[in-house]
């Protein structure tokens, strides 16, 4: 479980966040959705602690961030596993480098068992046979999914996805949908999203928050969000053909 | 302009701590012996014949009284070299060589959020990535300064040979006529400064980009520019300090 509670964030005169509060369960999808430079981004940066917060505080089951000593928060960074936009694979590593990257720097694992975990996390996101590729040989979906994997090589409790699936076809993005929303549960995750795909809210959104202009506007579940009376987040939801559509 | 200065010596708090793991920071340091300095062997050695063999040839067609013995050009050229050129030119032009590339790669990791990547497993990016860099810097950059010297020496030498201007006998007693070891060490230092100044320099303009491509581009120029002038302003500080 983490809790966001009244975050504020500003660059300058540019109010990113203002006043944002949100619980995002676990073993839960957690989706923020909004416009593209809606602050999505910058949220989760400061759910993780890129940034520092100007107001508020960040809870992770019962431990909050703004609070804890480096020490400690660099303990509680490796509970964290980040997916980034672009993937941030280090590009003069290769596959098999980049997943076993965490387990080589933060544990004391033997080189055989480092290998197992790394070979078990390509397994889990499909990709066998890539482990001496270079991130440059990859192509956009395998970037996500080796992104995904070193990801995961910690065993994370908390896992952040930055738009998994931008850039993607439907197709691609909806597996890799799958994948996280698999492996969140299968080892009871509390992860968080953000997207600004409605395929992705209405296929993994266990709970969905909605911001705009530095505001969460809504918060609830897949279930729920297409026959919300909410303004701002029909304007939002109902952008595309397909889901004015499905609303009929 | 404060701010900057602020947010760099914040970035060197971070730079200048034991190595979280010291196998991944030896591994990192010959790494980059490789790439700032056995890649820089070839400019270096080039440049610094040719100066030589300009200094020679200059000092030569300037001593037109035979009140002046031909060994001074042995003499100046070494002088020339060994306080100035070698120290302070290479040294400007390694700043234009190595500091790109220092800031280019750290940008580029910026922007693609490597470095966001590293934080968030737990691990100093700043001392992780900048660290071995600076280190290599200062480790390697007298060893380049050193070769200069020689080859710059030899350039001249080679200049006074071929061109008959000055005989091989005169000329290198001239290179061997009062020489001072402290210039040595005054050259070293000034070297060491400026390897730090590069690496760090180029490191910070690095580290803060923000956004794309391009401005990776600005960035890895701003960092030749800045750690340029800096070399420049150091150097005349450094003559004051250390010959006065
Ligand atoms: N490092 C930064 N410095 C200044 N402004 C920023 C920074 N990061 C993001 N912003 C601003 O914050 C706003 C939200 O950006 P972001 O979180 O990236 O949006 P998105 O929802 O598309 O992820 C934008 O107006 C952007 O210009
Ligand atoms: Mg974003």
């Amino acid at each position: 479980m983490i809790e966001a509670r009244h975050i504020d964030k500003s660059f300058g005169e540019n109010k990113v966040l203002d006043d944002v509060s949100f619980l995002f369960e676990e073993g839960k999808n957690n989706l923020i959705i909004g416009q593209s430079g809606s602050g999505k981004t910058v949220f989760m940066k400061c759910l993780v602690g890129l940034y520092n917060i100007d107001q508020g505080e960040v809870d992770y089951d019962g431990r909050v961030f703004s609070r804890m000593k480096t020490k400690e928060r660099k303990k509680l960074r490796q509970e964290m596993g980040m997916l980034f936009q672009g993937g941030a694979l280090f590009d003069y590593m290769t596959v098999e480098q980049n997943v076993m990257f965490p387990l080589n720097l933060l544990t004391k694992q033997s080189s055989a068992e480092k290998l197992d975990r790394v070979n078990f996390c390509l397994d889990r996101v499909n990709l066998n046979k890539a482990n001496n590729l270079m991130p440059s040989e990859l192509s956009g979906g395998m970037t996500k999914r080796v992104a995904i994997a070193r990801a995961i090589a910690m065993n994370p409790k908390y896992l952040f996805c930055d738009e998994p699936n931008s850039g993607l076809d439907p197709k691609t993005a909806g597996l890799i949908d799958e994948l996280i929303s698999e492996i969140t549960k299968e080892f009871q995750i509390t992860t968080i999203v953000n997207t600004h795909d409605m395929n992705s809210v209405l296929n993994i959104g266990d709970k969905v928050a909605y911001i705009a202009n530095g505001k969460v506007w809504w918060g609830g579940s897949k279930e729920e969000i297409l026959s919300s009376d909410n303004k701002k987040l029909n304007e939002f939801i109902f952008a595309t053909e397909l889901t004015r559509r499905l609303k009929k | 302009m404060i701010m900057l200065f602020g947010k760099y010596f914040l970035l060197m708090r971070d730079v200048i701590q034991r190595p979280q793991k010291w196998r991944f920071f030896w591994k990192q340091l010959f790494t980059e012996f490789y790439s700032l300095g056995v890649e820089s062997l070839g400019i270096v050695a080039i440049i610094s014949v040719f100066m030589g063999a300009v200094l020679a040839l200059q000092t030569a067609f300037n001593i037109d009284t035979p009140l002046v013995p031909m060994t001074m050009v042995g003499f100046t050229t070494r002088q020339g070299i060994v306080l100035e050129f070698s120290p302070t030119i290479i040294s400007l032009i390694l700043a234009g060589k190595v500091g790109s590339r220092i800031a280019s790669e750290i940008g580029t990791m910026k922007v693609t959020e490597q470095i966001d990547a590293l934080e968030i497993m737990g691990i100093n990016s700043a001392n992780f990535l900048i660290l071995p860099k600076i280190s290599a810097a200062i480790i390697i950059n007298p060893f380049l300064i050193i070769i200069s010297m020689f080859l710059g020496i030899f350039g001249g030498w080679l200049a006074c040979v071929t061109t008959n201007l000055v005989t091989s006998h005169d000329y290198i007693i001239g290179i061997r006529s009062w020489f001072d070891p402290y210039s040595i060490t005054y050259a070293l230092t000034k070297t060491v400064v400026f390897a730090y100044i590069i690496a760090s320099v180029s490191a910070f303009y690095g580290y803060i980009t923000k956004g794309g491509a391009l401005d990776v581009g600005s960035a890895s120029t701003k960092a030749v520019v800045q750690s340029s002038i800096l070399i420049i302003i150091f150097n005349l500080i450094l003559t004051q300090l250390l010959l006065t």
